[in-house]
This record gives structure tokens, C-alpha cells and sequence, in this order.
């Protein structure tokens, strides 16, 4: 069992497997992002409190949750490329990083246009928002490490260490920033805590959260096809496949 | 090991007595850019005592930064780290006694000032007291996860700038509990609670960075 | 003692050598010879351990090198290792406690008197010339005679002939005694060596 995932591993096998995955992972996102919708703008009732702005959180709480999410994924695989030496490991945190860095911008996004009407301000340094954006900067941070390292194991390693660093600190960040916000007095309704929610909210928001779920695994794996083409382009089997081609 | 690491220590500050600059200037930058918020927001006492802590800081955290690059490019570009690498002497202890001599040569002095500073502020004494203890269980903080972003930055092009993305938001709770401190203080808050929070994240910061700074050179070198 | 089974490296995703096996015995020298870019300094980085291989290992002793392996190892690379701000024998003796070397000073002017540069010992280090330097930092060969395994990288380099002599009299001393060297050199400096081999570097 072990050893045929372990074949899997290797970024020849594993490219044409990601390759049969994406279109699957492709039509998912899109067939739940569109139930999703539905559900959010034309069946969940309009909240009695916050009107109809609240319909945000149907895009800002999904994509807030797989920000967090993928950056465990993400020094998940960045761990495992370091204490097992595969290849495929570093690979796969390179290609997580940027789905990750845009959801977390897509969560600043939406909560900054939910905050104008809500708060009468884009920004008003609400706890979580102020996570969010510490978690850009861990992303944008392994990103241009990653980047300014030429060379593409040395990348790989310096990277993973940075994010298991980063993910050991993402919570006690949080934590700072809650105890910062409740020491000036915050805001004080916040874009998560929506008021008593009703089945059909609760059913939008997961069918969005399954959306944002497998759009991150298919972007995810047609990214680090990309990525193995690059790195494997003198392989004997890359050559093979162009010239097939 | 203890020997190894005091004569590690030795040396750094053997070495930084004879190139004082460094240090001296590390310390200027900071009463300087501490020095420029006033003239950039007014000198109004009340909102300069509320937001005097965390100016100090800022302007720490940015002084540790400007640093912290010279943690080990001397040693990479003149060889000493790899004879360093390939020593008997664990990798740990050369990491702690080169975080530990950076604290001695710029945590410290930047502690030892930051009253002075508190007083531009019209800081009142109870407030100078806990801003020079914040800064004495904080600024270690910045030398022990500096050290794994200067590892990991090492021979990097342009790497200083990439030093302060990658260790600034890592500092987040450094600043907050550490600035927390002192305003908790001004609103007749005990700042125990925030002080002792910031002794946790250096108990925490004590075991990853050098982990990763450690893990970090063995990349660079390689 | 030393030997690599299979051992390959790789520098920016290109293969540098393969396949390579080499064994050194107590007594034994190994020249790595190669053009410029060939992989000798590569491989020697690896038989000390800071370069991992792509594939293959080093042994010391029949097992993988490790913490142990650094104590019997001494390893000189390009850079001198050289401080500028300190003296001639600030650095010397610095180098020689992390390495667990004996640094009675005594013994410190000794060695800078076996490079012939005990008349700089308390000059800054950043008044040497080149050759100084490398002397500077060659110095350390006289204190490591109890350390079994020698790793230089060009010791030759920028060295005049009567350093060269030196150096070359330390290594045949370290060999008679049992010692093993390994360098890398582009010149083919005499060393008397009852067991001296040579691999060529193809890059």
C-alpha cells in the first residue's frame, strides 16, 4: 500500500494522474459554486438585521476558511518534502501557495465591501480582518522566498522551513490579534457572527465551502503540472511526451 | 557546550567592539525614527503618551530588521560559517550563541534606551518601568526568530528587503503584547497578563527559531 | 576508512558526477583533478557533509557520517576563513577551539611558524596579502595532526613555492603518521605518499 503511494510520488507518475483529476475537480467547483449561488441569492431569506449585504458571507466566509485551511495543507506538504526528501512535496506547496494567497485577498476583499455598509468604513482593523491580512503576508512572504531562490531544491527546503515556522505562529497570531482587539475595543458585530442562521444560510455557505474546496484542488493540480514540466523539462519522459505532442 | 557557547559569544562581541559602527548605528536609527513620529503627527502630549508605546516598538522592531542581515553574511562571505558547519560543536549552540550575542549588541542597548524615548513622550514612570520590561522579554524574540529569517535569506539577492517580509508579520505578537503592556498600564490595566504572554512567545520563539535558523544554514551552505 | 558507494551530485539541476565510488585508507592520499566547473569542489563539500548528495553516500568508519565523523575531519575550503578585524593569531586560535583543537599559545606560534608567518601573529588580519591569507588559514594543518581525515580545496592556490613546500611537507608528515588527505589541486604538487591515488573529474 505504502510503496504504491509512494509511486505515486514521483512527478512522472504523479503528472498524468493530476492531469486526469483536473477536469473532475474543474466541473465539481463550478456545478457546487453554481448550486451555492442559487441558494444565497435566490432561496436564503434576507437577514433582518444587516438586510441583504449579508450575502456576502456566502464568498468571504468560504474563502476565509480555505485561506487558513490551504496553509496548513500547504507547510503540510512542505513538511513532508522536508523530512522524506520527495520531490513532489515541495512542488506541491509551490503550487498551493498562490490559490491560497488569493483567497486570502478574495476574504480581505469581501469583508472590506460588507464593512461599508456595515460599519460606514472599508477597514476599521476588525479582528479578524486583521488576521486575514497577517496571513497575506505569510503567503506573499513564502511566495518571494520561494521566488528569490534559484535554485529549485534549495527553494523547496528554505520554503518549508518558512512555512512550518509560519503555521506554528498562524495561531498565536490570531490569538494576539484578538486579545489586541478586545484591549482597544473593536468592532463590535463582526462579519462572521450572522445572526441566527437559517437552514437554507447554513446550506449556501457549505455548498460554497465545497466549491471554494474543490476549485482549490483543481487549480492546485493544474498548477503543479506546470510546475513539474519546468523543473522535469531535461527528464527523458518530458522529452518524450513533447515530442509526441 | 557551554564553553563552546561562551567563546562563541566572546568572539562576537570581541568582534563588534572593533567595528562599533554597526551596533552604534543600529541604535541611532531607532532614536530616529522614534524621534520623527512626533513631527509627523503633532506634538499633542495626550495622543503622544497613547500611542508612545507603540512607536518604541515599531521603531525596535524595524531596528531589528535593519540588523539582522549581518547575523551571518560576514561569517558566509568570509567562510567562518561553513568551518562553523563543519565543526564538531553542535550546529544548536553556534546558532544560540550568535542569537544570543545579536540580543547582547542590539536587544539590549535598544531596551536600555527605549525610557529615554518613553520620556520624549511624557511617558509617566510606572509606564517607563514596564515598557523597558517589555522590551527586555521581547527583543530576544526578534534575535531568535531574526536568526531563522537571516538563515533563510542568506545569500539571497536583495535579501534584505525579503528579511522584513518574511519576519515582520512573524513579530505581530511580539508588538501586540509588548506595546499591549505599556497601554494597559496608561488605562490602569496590570500589564501582568500582557508580559506574561510575551514570556510565552519567547519560550515558544526559543525552540523554532533556532530549529529553523539551524535547518535554514544547513540550505544556505549546501 | 572514507569511502562513498554510488555517490552522484547535482548543482542548479545539472548532474555533476555519478556513480561514484572511491575508498581511502589510513596513510592514503586522493587527488581530485577536473577543469574548472568539473565538481571537485562539489565533491569534496560532500565528503564533509555540507553538500547533500543527489544519490549515494559517504561512510566514515562504516557508518554514515554524522556528529562523530566532525570530529575526525578536517575541512578547508576556497574561503580562508579569515577575519579581517582580528590578528593572525586571534583566527588561528578561533578556528582551532571550534574545532576541539589544543590552543595553548605555545603551540598557536608554533604552527604559524611551520607556515613561516609567526612574524605576523599580531597584525590585523586585513593587512595579509592573498598568499598571507591562505597561509593564515593553512596554519591550521600544523594542529591537526591528531585529526585523522584531511579535506582541502586548493590548498595550493596563491601560494608561493616555499609555502607550497610547507604544506606539502605537513601533508607527506600527516600521511607517514597514518593520516589521510584528500585535495584538490589543478597543479601536480609532489607529495611523498606510500599510497597516493588520483581521480579525474569529467564535468
Amino acid at each position: 500500500m505504502a510503496s504504491r503511494l509512494l509511486q505515486f510520488a514521483t512527478p512522472q507518475a504523479f503528472f498524468p494522474l493530476a492531469g486526469k483529476l483536473v477536469p473532475w475537480f474543474s466541473v465539481l467547483a463550478g456545478a457546487l459554486a453554481l448550486a451555492g449561488l442559487y441558494v444565497a441569492f435566490l432561496v436564503a431569506p434576507t437577514d433582518h438585521q444587516q438586510g441583504e449585504s449579508y450575502r456576502i458571507i456566502f464568498i468571504h466566509v468560504p474563502a476565509a476558511w480555505m485561506s487558513m485551511f490551504l496553509y496548513v495543507v500547504m507547510a503540510g506538504w512542505a513538511g513532508l518534502g522536508l523530512a522524506l526528501n520527495t520531490r513532489l512535496s515541495g512542488m506541491m506547496s509551490s503550487a498551493i501557495a498562490p490559490t491560497g494567497a488569493m483567497f486570502t485577498f478574495v476574504a480581505l476583499w469581501s469583508g472590506a465591501l460588507w464593512g461599508r455598509p456595515t460599519w460606514g468604513a472599508y477597514w476599521v482593523w476588525d479582528a479578524r480582518l486583521t488576521s486575514e491580512l497577517v496571513l497575506l503576508f505569510l503567503y506573499l512572504g513564502f511566495i518571494a522566498l520561494k521566488s528569490a531562490i534559484p535554485d529549485p531544491v534549495r527553494a523547496d527546503r528554505a520554503g518549508a522551513i518558512l512555512a512550518l515556522v509560519g503555521v506554528v505562529n498562524v495561531p498565536i497570531i490570531y490569538f494576539s490579534v484578538q486579545w489586541w482587539n478586545t484591549l482597544h475595543q473593536g468592532a463590535s458585530v463582526s462579519l462572521t457572527r450572522a445572526p441566527s442562521m437559517a437552514a437554507a444560510m447554513l446550506l449556501g455557505m457549505l455548498l460554497m465551502a465545497l466549491a471554494a474546496w474543490m476549485y482549490s484542488i483543481a487549480t492546485a493540480l493544474s498548477r503543479v503540472r506546470s510546475i513539474i514540466l519546468e523543473r522535469e523539462r531535461d527528464a527523458e519522459w518530458v522529452r518524450m511526451q513533447r515530442s509526441a505532442a | 557546550m557551554l564553553q563552546a557557547y561562551a567563546f562563541i559569544v566572546r568572539r562576537e562581541l570581541r568582534l563588534a567592539l572593533r567595528r562599533k559602527g554597526d551596533v552604534l548605528n543600529v541604535l541611532v536609527f531607532f532614536i530616529v525614527v522614534a524621534s520623527l513620529f512626533p513631527l509627523g503627527v503633532g506634538p499633542e502630549p495626550g495622543q503622544l503618551r497613547a500611542m508612545a508605546a507603540g512607536v518604541v516598538w515599531i521603531a525596535a522592531l524595524l531596528a531589528a530588521v535593519l540588523s539582522l542581515p549581518r547575523l551571518f553574511a560576514a561569517d558566509h562571505a568570509d567562510g567562518t560559517l561553513e568551518q562553523m558547519l563543519v565543526s564538531p560543536q553542535p550546529l544548536l549552540v553556534i546558532v544560540l550563541s550568535k542569537a544570543s550575542a545579536h540580543w547582547l549588541l542590539t536587544g539590549l542597548p535598544l531596551a536600555l534606551t527605549a525610557p529615554l524615548i518613553g520620556l520624549q513622550y511624557d511617558l509617566p514612570t510606572d509606564a517607563l518601568g514596564v515598557l523597558l520590561a517589555s522590551l527586555l522579554i521581547g527583543t530576544p524574540v526578534l534575535s531568535l526568530l531574526g536568526s531563522a529569517g537571516a538563515a533563510l535569506t542568506l545569500g539571497v539577492h536583495g535579501g534584505g528587503a525579503l528579511l522584513g517580509l518574511l519576519v515582520l508579520p512573524l513579530f505581530v505578537p511580539v508588538l501586540v503584547f509588548g506595546a499591549g503592556a505599556v497601554t494597559s498600564t496608561l488605562i490602569g490595566i496590570n500589564p501582568s497578563a500582557h508580559l506574561s504572554l510575551l514570556g510565552a512567545f519567547l519560550a515558544v520563539s526559543s525552540l523554532i527559531g533556532p530549529w529553523a535558523a539551524c535547518a535554514a544554514l544547513r540550505v544556505a551552505l549546501d | 576508512m572514507l569511502e562513498t558507494t554510488a555517490l552522484a551530485c547535482e548543482r542548479g539541476g545539472m548532474r555533476l558526477f555519478s556513480d561514484l565510488g572511491v575508498a581511502l585508507q589510513a596513510g592514503g592520499l586522493l587527488r581530485v583533478r577536473g577543469n574548472n566547473g568539473s565538481g571537485k569542489t562539489t565533491l569534496l563539500r560532500t565528503l564533509a557533509g555540507l553538500t547533500r548528495p543527489a544519490a549515494g553516500s559517504v561512510r566514515w568508519r562504516g557508518e554514515p557520517i554524522g556528529d562523530d565523523f566532525r570530529r575526525e575531519m578536517l575541512f578547508l575550503g576556497h574561503a580562508a576563513a579569515v577575519k579581517d578585524e582580528m590578528t593572525v593569531s586571534e583566527n588561528l586560535e578561533f578556528s582551532s577551539r571550534i574545532s576541539c583543537l589544543d590552543v595553548a599559545e605555545s603551540k598557536i606560534r608554533d604552527a604559524l611558524e611551520c607556515l613561516g608567518i609567526v612574524r605576523l601573529a599580531d597584525l590585523p588580519a586585513r593587512y595579509l596579502s592573498q598568499g598571507q591569507r591562505k597561509r593564515a588559514a593553512l596554519a591550521r594543518l600544523a594542529l591537526s595532526a591528531s585529526v585523522p581525515l584531511w579535506l582541502l580545496d586548493e590548498p595550493f592556490s596563491a601560494l608561493d613555492d616555499e609555502a607550497i613546500a610547507r604544506v606539502s611537507a605537513l601533508c607527506a608528515a600527516h600521511l607517514a603518521a597514518g593520516g589521510m588527505v584528500v585535495l584538490t589541486s589543478h597543479q601536480d604538487i609532489p607529495i611523498a605518499a606510500a599510497d597516493a591515488r588520483a581521480i579525474e573529474m569529467r564535468g
